[in-house]
């Protein structure tokens, strides 16, 4: 090996680049392999990846039908917004040093709080009740990432605990209230009015029919919020100094209490606007869900691929937005959709053996010599 | 007053998945490593569990081996947990967090492998409720204790009462729960917190394993991806409001367990019925909350629970 690919992946820097890379490509040798021993065509998970993120069938080469499919793009990015939006807010939550587990139940909290406000105002023009939809979503989240927020601050009590427990509150509390809402069967909602619809007829022609809505502006809104939250504003200073050490920040005056508490309630904030994205944009109707559906575990996996930065979590969105958008291809094609699943949690684990690759890449890089 | 013990025998039968899996996770805090994977682990123990029991249906010996193998998967699962936590020192939380969506994927995944369909194909027969037949006469406990009831729950007292032992009782149980409090004390007088840790780690991969296949073969005929639907967060739960002790866990899981039980009667007991039965399904994680607060700034917990081991550090 030469020494300058020594010295390069020996190096803290690039460390941080490479172990979250090595990972993904780990994570799917882990597929492929689970594939190769159930004695299935591992070379669909990418053909699966190139139809389901690029829109191109490669069976289609060299025949006359078109190759090429917008619609595809379009359902890639409808599954990823939410992932984006809840990967920014476990990452905003963890610079801080806190770990928000609890994005699932923030996502449902979101996603009632606008259903409800979208049902209840149907009278009400688009240039209103669309703002009202999308800050009621916000709001729900923002209440759900709140409480952990204050019992963390006030009582020192574990916010992964507390969270882990009102994701499940707030999955019951939804489906509760989604079945007792007026004209509701036990498992949706009725449509919504027009005006709090996030689709567009044009968004879905320029893609083929995809359900591509509006909500990637709420996505772009969010991530520079994040990000200059993060980085131009004292609080966000103040944020990662309690992040990074809790004492020191405390030490230098900071009052570590109140942002813990803001930094859950407006992580909450993030996952609350993916709510609403999911029932008024992706759906038009509110959904009685029977389990999780994984966007808060997803927007951990993205957050923590990504660094825990805004453009990190719009990068590992779209990575786990790709994995969620090829799952009924490969169904289609014979292979079990949750290989995806499979390679989503080998990535974490991956990630979460972060030590033991440093360690690796370490030995190869020879530091001490 | 038929209703009433039926609902006590119910309330056990429900009890006991929480119950060993809630043990489980107590052994796992108080050797000073978090385990909020238990949810996972019940999942490929019941899955285990489910089609272990269709493969075996037949035989008297059938349910205890499909329970075996639940608690054996159960546990080499865990091994993961543990080598990520305990040798790599990686965050416990995120450990946790992935393997229960590893356990979603695999669970469902094998499914589709071996039966061909999103769940395993529905088992027959497993365990039958038995009455016993000098037992039931007993006043009062016999009707409930011993009419109607699963022999699982009996294997879940009796991990109580060994449970109760080896952490109180033991040399290997002192040292596990200093392991959670003081892990250089441990080190000092020679005994080794990696080992003690793994153990601990293993065993609450054990006990979840077994946890979930007894839910699988007595509340369920078939295991799918939402069989779980939550146990094991509530058996976490458990273990914080019996303030991670043997007996008040039993008692913190037998109302947990009553509280699903009200929701299935909710219809026909008139007090209840004005309640929401998603209220029914919500209690036991508000009353968690509610109890994490009253808890606070007692120290009832580990104290070094969530904290690698690092010799060098002081």
């Amino acid at each position: 090996m030469s020494n300058s690919f020594r010295a390069y992946v020996g190096n803290e820097k690039h460390q941080k680049v490479l172990i979250p890379i090595i990972s993904i490509v780990l994570g799917f040798i882990v597929g492929i392999i689970i594939m190769l021993f159930s004695q299935l065509n591992a070379g669909y998970l990418f053909t699966a990846l190139l139809r389901g993120v690029f829109g191109i069938n490669t069976k289609f080469i060299g025949t006359s039908r078109s190759v090429f499919n917008a619609r595809y793009i379009g359902e890639f990015l409808v599954s990823s917004m939410p992932l984006i939006l809840t990967g920014l807010s476990v990452a905003f939550a963890y610079r801080c040093g806190l770990f928000n587990i609890g994005a699932e139940g923030q996502v449902m909290m979101g996603s009632l709080f606008s259903i409800v406000v979208a049902l209840s105002f149907p009278g009400l023009p688009k240039v209103i009740l669309l703002p009202m939809v999308v800050i009621a979503g916000a709001l729900g989240g923002t209440i759900w990432g709140f409480i952990p927020g204050l019992l963390k601050a006030k009582y020192n009590v574990h916010e992964v605990v507390v969270t882990i427990m009102l994701n499940y509150v707030g999955l019951y509390f939804l489906n509760w209230t989604v079945k007792s809402l007026p004209g509701s069967s036990l498992v949706r909602t009725v449509d919504i009015p027009d005006a709090a619809w996030l689709g567009s007829d044009f968004l879905s022609d320029i893609t083929n029919n995809s359900r591509l809505h509006w909500g990637f502006i709420i996505v772009i809104i969010a991530v520079y919020a994040f990000y200059y939250i993060m980085n131009k504003t004292t609080f966000g200073y103040e944020l990662r100094a309690v992040g990074f050490n809790k004492d020191a920040a405390k030490y230098a005056g900071i009052n570590v209490n109140k942002n813990a508490i803001l930094a859950m309630t407006l992580s909450g904030t993030f996952a609350g606007l993916a709510g609403t994205l999911l029932t008024c944009g992706t759906f038009n109707y509110g959904r009685v869900i029977p389990a999780f559906e994984n966007y808060g575990f997803n927007g951990i996996v993205a957050a923590l691929v990504g660094g825990n930065t805004a453009i990190g979590s719009v990068l590992g969105g779209l990575l786990f937005g790709a994995l969620q958008a090829i799952q009924p291809i490969m169904q289609a094609n014979g292979i079990p959709r949750e290989i995806a699943i499979i390679i989503t949690s080998a990535i974490i684990i991956f990630v979460a053996m972060q030590n033991g690759i440093k360690s690796v890449l370490n030995k190869i890089g020879n530091k001490e010599a | 007053m038929d209703t009433f013990y039926g609902m006590l025998t119910l309330t056990l039968i429900y009890s006991t998945p929480i119950l060993v899996t809630a043990l489980g996770g107590m052994f796992c805090e108080k050797s000073g490593v978090v385990n909020i994977g238990l949810e996972g682990l019940m999942g490929f123990g019941a899955f285990t569990g489910a089609t272990v029991m269709y493969f075996v249906q037949g035989s008297a010996s059938g349910p205890y081996f499909a329970l075996l193998m639940g608690m054996l998967v159960g546990g080499i699962v865990s091994i993961l947990h543990a080598y990520m936590c305990i040798t790599l020192k990686s965050d416990q939380v995120i450990s946790g967090t992935a393997i229960n969506m590893f356990a979603t994927g695999v669970t469902i995944y094998m499914s589709q492998i071996i039966f061909g369909q999103q769940r395993t194909v529905a088992f027959n027969e497993s365990f039958t409720k038995t009455t016993y037949p000098l037992l039931s006469k007993i006043p009062f406990f016999g009707k409930f204790l011993f009419s109607n009831i699963y022999p699982t729950v009996f294997i879940a007292l009796i991990l109580v009462v060994i449970s109760w032992y080896v952490l109180y009782k033991t040399s290997f149980g002192l040292r596990l729960r200093a392991a959670g409090e003081n892990p250089h004390a441990v080190d000092s007088v020679g005994a080794n917190v990696t080992k003690i840790r793994y153990s601990a780690v293993i065993i609450s991969g054990l006990l979840s394993g077994l946890g979930g296949a007894m839910m699988i073969l007595t509340q369920d005929i078939q295991y799918t991806s939402v069989s779980i639907h939550g146990t094991g967060f509530i058996a976490m739960a458990a273990v914080i409001f019996g303030r991670w002790k043997p007996a008040p866990i039993l008692w913190a899981s037998l109302f947990f367990g009553l509280s699903q039980i009200l929701k299935i009667y909710s219809t026909s007991l008139g007090i209840f019925a004005a309640l929401p039965l998603e209220f029914f399904d919500s209690f036991p994680y508000i009353l968690t909350v509610i109890a994490l607060v009253v808890f606070s700034g007692k120290g009832v917990g580990p104290k070094s629970s969530g904290v690698p081991y690092d010799k060098g550090q002081r």
